[in-house]
């Protein structure tokens, strides 16, 4: 039944009232999201979009019973958001911004460390269930209900897997976007171990990019995998890119050679993962691993 | 964001951790004021730019009087410095620092650095100083020794006298040592640093502890609280392509290829140049648009690739979430009128408000060849490009 986004799901948006928050909003209720209210420091009691506005998180959970929040705020307000959300007891929270400091989401790691809230982002597209709803930016009319779980440091590349895994007729269980900034809440491991426990979900996408190890983790994770194996596909964007040179991303650089593009792909088959060489081979390499499992 | 070995080092200063007396020189005219100043019978003359290696690359010298000084500084200014941290064509000397020479017993390795693995930062020394720390890590590993931070956490003490130890330090070098390693945790945190390397920390013959050379980088997400580091900024130390697109908030990195990207998102527009490469071709730049682009921006963004000499061709690559694809097209359309469009353009738009976007290409009557996949779309612009060279 789809995992983080599901019909359980009571959704708040943490700048609800701002002009990303109000067009992405929009989408996702025009989606089918349950969205039950919103946050906008001093603008609670107003209503926008035909929701609630509440002044805290707090008060909003205690109106709504809201389970899950997306955070569209600028990037000065956004850690103390997160926080805010995780101490209203939310179980999950989305975050959207990008141009969070560094400091900023070390903090907020240390003050979240044994928090039952999952946290999603910063810098990321957010998460989508097709059928139950969606927290973030991505264009629904891509996702098609189905088996994929899809799980993607870049935002623009997990709607290209939701595209291919909808023409491949595979559609998908969830889409995560984990974000592509150094310091995260869920990382590959997390939503790996989301989408095993999950019935709908039968094989899953990863994508990843140069920078950091976190693929090579995912990679070391699945050696692991015994009963309730899933075959898993995954494309690393940046096999073209210079070392030393940060691409866009504040994570992707490569920094050493377990960074490239290269060494991650060849951790990820060392796996079984089927990798495929240019992301538009994503689909066909999805379809292959889900054939030979 | 990157900033000087004398800016980092006098950074330093203000946290009070020892640097060798020194100043900078941004005409042949200072130098003679600098070194009397010193007044040292061995002065260290180092050419200022943003990458390491300078000392091979003739970056480095050592004098002995205020005339060779002078006459040493007189040659770098001007100079194209070439090493493996600069482009091909090398970077041109502007600012010359003239320092103090410092009696070394002993050069050592400190570093200290965010660390995704933990989420947290990383304290790194070695007894191996004045070297290529990832040389030393491959060679001779066990002279490598991590302190890892707890994310958002402090440095300890027993964190700095397991370092300090690990170096082989003791008696009252080792206060000194522990003492600048604090101050130096205390100046990453204040300031956002990404990293702050002391390479060569040395160890003078009386004992004292010093920061010979300062590598700092900062994180760009904070600068809007460090505005004493945003001024540090040297805008002659950017490619002016990437200065411009800079200034409209474009991230933008320029490349040795000819075919000119434009694409919305990091890795889309990563994966975008593993596509060109694939099928033979090689992106002129990296160029992520980003986030919320306003029809201005996508044209502030167009001009600056198509007036890239370097560029033959152009593939448009866009996937809106947050982005519109209304919004891209009108920009995109207003930018290629403007520059009279005759380099073969491609175009790939997908995503929210799809339909009104390819609309306003179609109406647009430009030469322009809209595709509907990225493989496709990568294909036809390096097939075009090949046609026109």
């Amino acid at each position: 039944m789809a995992v983080l986004i599901t019909a359980k799901s009571k959704i708040i948006c943490q700048g609800l009232t701002g002009s990303q928050g109000t067009f992405h909003s929009e989408q996702a209720i025009a989606y089918g999201t349950n969205l039950v209210g919103g946050v906008t420091p001093d603008k609670g009691g107003m209503e926008h979009l035909g929701l609630p506005v509440f002044n805290t998180v707090a008060e909003a959970v205690a109106k709504t019973g809201a389970n899950a929040s997306g955070i569209f705020v600028p990037p000065i307000f956004a850690a103390d958001a997160i926080l805010e959300a995780a101490d209203a007891g939310l179980d999950l929270v989305v975050c959207i911004t990008d141009g969070i400091p560094v400091r900023d989401m070390q903090m907020v790691k240390r003050e979240l460390k044994d928090s039952k809230t999952v946290v999603v982002g910063p810098n990321c597209p957010g998460v989508l269930s097709p059928g139950y709803g969606k927290i973030g930016i991505m264009p629904g009319y891509i996702c098609e209900k189905g088996k994929i779980g899809v799980v993607s440091r870049s935002g623009t590349l997990s709607y290209e897997a939701a595209v291919q895994t909808s023409t491949a007729g595979l559609g998908q269980s969830t889409i995560i976007g984990i974000g592509g900034d150094p310091v995260n809440g869920t990382n590959f491991v997390q939503a790996l171990e989301l989408f095993l426990d999950d019935d709908e979900t039968e094989g899953m996408v990863l994508i990843g990019e140069i920078g950091g190890t976190v693929e090579v983790e995912a990679a070391e994770f699945i050696k692991t995998w015994k009963k309730n194996k899933k075959p898993v596909a995954a494309f690393i964007a940046g096999t073209s890119a210079p070392p030393g040179r940060r691409l866009g991303h504040a994570g992707a650089i490569i920094s050493s050679s377990a960074e490239t593009a290269d060494a991650k792909k060849e951790a990820l088959r060392s796996a079984g993962v089927e990798v495929a060489d240019t992301i538009i081979g994503l689909g066909e390499a999805m379809k292959k691993a889900l054939g030979a499992a | 964001m990157n900033i000087h070995e004398y800016q980092a080092k006098q950074l330093l200063a203000k946290y009070d951790i020892p640097i060798p007396a020194g100043d900078i020189a941004y005409k042949t005219h200072d130098a003679e004021r600098v070194a009397r100043w010193l007044d040292e019978d061995v002065m260290i003359v180092k050419a200022q730019i943003h990458a390491g290696g300078r000392g091979k690359a003739g970056g480095v010298k050592m004098v002995k009087s205020v005339q060779e000084a002078v006459e040493s500084v007189d040659n770098m200014f001007g100079m194209k410095l070439i090493t493996p941290q600069t482009p091909p064509e090398g970077k041109e000397v502007r600012r010359v620092y003239i320092e103090a020479g410092v009696d070394i017993d002993n050069e050592l390795y400190f570093c200290i650095l965010n660390d995704r693995s933990t989420s947290g930062i990383a304290m790194i020394a070695s007894t191996e100083g004045g070297m290529d720390i990832e040389e030393v890590a491959e060679k001779t590993p066990d002279k490598i020794f991590k302190v890892h931070i707890t994310s958002g956490g402090n440095l300890q003490h027993h964190h700095v006298r397991k370092a300090v130890f690990d170096l082989g330090l003791a008696g009252k070098t080792a206060k000194k040592a522990a003492r600048l390693m604090l101050n130096a945790f205390r100046a990453f945190v204040d300031l956002d640093a990404e990293m702050i390397e002391i390479n060569p920390l040395v160890i003078t013959g009386s004992g004292d502890v010093v920061a010979v050379d300062c590598k700092m980088t900062f994180d760009d997400n904070a600068l809007f609280r460090q505005r004493e580091v945003e001024e540090l900024r040297d805008d002659d130390e950017m490619d002016p392509l990437e200065l411009e697109a800079a200034r409209h908030d474009l991230n933008y990195v320029k490349l040795e290829g000819n075919i000119g990207l434009m694409v919305n998102g990091a890795g889309l527009s990563m994966a975008t140049m593993d596509c060109i490469e694939y099928y033979g071709g090689k992106a002129a730049n990296f160029m992520d648009v980003a986030g919320a682009a306003t029809p201005e921006r996508v044209a502030a963004a167009f001009k600056l690739i198509y007036r890239d000499p370097s560029v033959d061709g152009i593939l448009l690559n866009i996937f809106g979430g947050m982005m519109r694809c209304n919004d891209i097209a009108e920009g995109l359309v207003a930018a290629a009128r403007e520059v009279g469009l005759s380099k073969p353009l491609v175009v790939r738009l997908e995503g929210t408000n799809v339909e009104k976007g390819r609309e306003i290409l179609r109406d647009s009557g430009l030469p322009m060849e809209p595709v509907e996949s990225m493989g496709e779309a990568a294909k036809k612009i390096v097939k075009a490009v090949k046609e026109v060279t």
